[in-house]
């Protein structure tokens, strides 16, 4: 369930206001208005090249907006400088599309770049090592500690990936494309351990994703601790909202229920019908 | 109508929007030690083979290729002046610069390149680091530090090289009278020269490696065209400086 404030609406985490990113004729994201509150999963579908991840650099502060307001846990980052983003970013986790792991780093040391890093945390150096390994254990790879992201294979690469992202147990989880390039069987698995981490903290989610499946599991499933596994959730209580970006524009923004229920001919594509 | 510019000069402000963070980041927190030492290893215990080298054999050729003029005014023994003169002023911190440039500006241009392309360089930023902190601060200052060092050494081996070659070769001259002349032809001002100029080669070395990394965009094709940038944009920047602070060592 959301978490909900004083007055019964969960507080807003993220929220993007008329933002524009690129001058004239090469604006790759135009009028980009939402919010996503505590608690909430949001899914960012859209065709290759129509934005989405420009979504989520933005609110990580990698990119700066030409126009609009970009606001994070209730403070406006449209200007932060960038060393005041660097405390804002340790409140939230990242899985990149490819993975974005150090390749000169071990697994181990992978994970434990950002409790060691961020300022913020001040996080106990002889805490790190159990951390890491709780973390790793998380997405079942408690036994790659010494090894380095290249004796991985791609799902193992994207699952290490999800181990930083949550290490630090941000307030916000952003993962851009988790299951790109994955075949069905390694996409579930990181799926599973997607809503996994959703559920067990309650974190808040978006995803960026092209593949309908990958929406439907988050917005349908949810991880039952008692049995370990992924199970049907009750209608809406996963908290899911869709945005579905048409050429850097939004061409739907709505709950889960409005997604399966629209006629829009390219939001469809997104949807299983 | 200057649209053929905006390229090169947006390109020239990143360098020095860059170049103005790595300077005044020197004397803040963090200081990555480890990553300051791997670098001066790196490009200092890793350029050793290549600078003594080059140092030597310049070094030698200036004494074979001068010892005919020198016959011709019956000035052999001047040939230690001449060896030591070009080395410690211009041919020492050029050759080293050039060789550091060739092995170390692009290594930095296409290990950076390489993160950047892969979202490395993202996932830094994201998980609380300053990349520029990170991977061009330790690159700048072991780069300031070690080259000057390098270019000393090159400067020594150079005139053994001489050495080798007028008194063993070609017998121009003495052991003794060789290194005399060498040593009475310095200036402090050949010294100053000799080591201002890799400090000043170092810096703008470095940084161009960094920048060209950093810009990299395109995949593995981009790390390459960035690399090669990266050391062709070093190497003219050496020869270019190198007559900028010659002319003001002359004029003073």
């Amino acid at each position: 369930m959301a978490a909900t404030g004083n007055n019964g609406i969960a507080p807003v985490v993220m929220a993007f206001d008329e933002v524009c990113f690129g001058e004239g004729g090469e604006q790759a994201l135009h009028n980009i208005s939402f919010d996503v509150r505590r608690g909430e999963t949001l899914i960012i579908h859209g065709a290759a090249a129509s934005g989405k991840t420009l979504i989520l650099k933005l609110a990580l502060g990698l990119l700066k907006p030409t126009r609009g307001r970009i606001f994070l846990f209730d403070r406006d980052v449209t200007r932060l400088a960038e060393r005041e983003w660097f405390d804002m970013r340790s409140r939230v986790g990242v899985l990149f599309q490819e993975g974005g792991l150090f390749d000169s780093l071990s697994i181990e040391e992978n994970v434990a770049y950002p409790l060691l890093n961020q300022r913020l945390l001040h996080f106990p150096e002889e805490q790190v090592h159990d951390r890491v390994e709780q973390s790793l254990e998380f997405v079942e790879l408690g036994h790659t500690l010494e090894k380095f992201p290249s004796e991985l294979s791609g799902g193992m690469r994207r699952r290490v990936g999800i181990a930083r992202a949550i290490v630090t147990q941000p307030e916000l989880l952003l993962y851009d494309s988790p299951t790109a390039g994955l075949d069905p069987i390694t996409a579930n698995t990181i799926m599973a351990l997607i809503v996994k981490g959703r559920d067990v903290r309650g974190a808040t989610t978006v995803m960026v994703t092209h593949r309908h499946q990958d929406g439907e599991i988050l917005a349908r499933y949810r991880f039952d601790e008692r049995t370990s596994t992924l199970v049907p959730a009750l209608e809406d209580s996963t908290h899911t909202r869709y945005l579905v970006l048409r050429e850097g524009s939004v061409a739907f923004l709505g709950s889960s229920a409005e997604f399966d229920a629209s006629k829009d001919p390219y939001v469809t594509m997104f949807a299983s019908r | 109508m200057f649209e053929f510019l905006k390229s090169p000069v947006l390109a020239f402000q990143e360098f020095i929007r860059l170049s103005g963070r790595a300077i005044a980041g020197i004397p803040r927190k963090p200081y990555y030690m480890d990553d300051l030492f791997i670098q001066m290893d790196l490009i200092g215990v890793g350029s050793l083979p290549v600078v003594i080298l080059t140092g030597f054999f310049s070094g030698a050729v200036m004494a074979l290729q001068m010892s005919r003029a020198l016959q011709t005014y019956g000035a052999t023994s001047q040939v230690g002046t001449i060896v030591s003169i070009t080395l410690v002023r211009e041919m020492g911190p050029v050759l080293t610069a050039l060789m550091v440039a060739g092995r170390n500006s692009s290594g930095m241009a296409s290990e950076i390149g390489s993160m950047k392309v892969t979202e490395q360089i993202d996932a830094m930023r994201a998980l609380g680091t300053d990349p520029v902190m990170k991977l061009v601060k330790p690159r700048l200052i072991a780069t300031a530090f070690v080259l000057p060092l390098l270019t000393i050494l090159a400067d020594f081996v150079g005139l053994i090289g001489g050495w080798v070659v007028a008194c063993y070769m070609l017998h121009l001259t003495t052991g003794q009278q060789f290194w005399e002349s060498a040593w009475r032809a310095l200036q402090y001002d050949d010294i100053a020269q000799g080591l201002v100029k890799p400090f000043v080669f170092a810096i703008v070395l470095s940084l161009v490696g960094c920048h060209y990394g950093m810009q990299t965009t395109g995949g593995t094709q981009g790390v390459g065209r960035a690399t090669t940038q990266a050391m062709v944009v070093a190497s003219v920047s050496v020869v270019v400086l190198t007559f900028v602070i010659g002319r003001i060592f002359t004029s003073l």
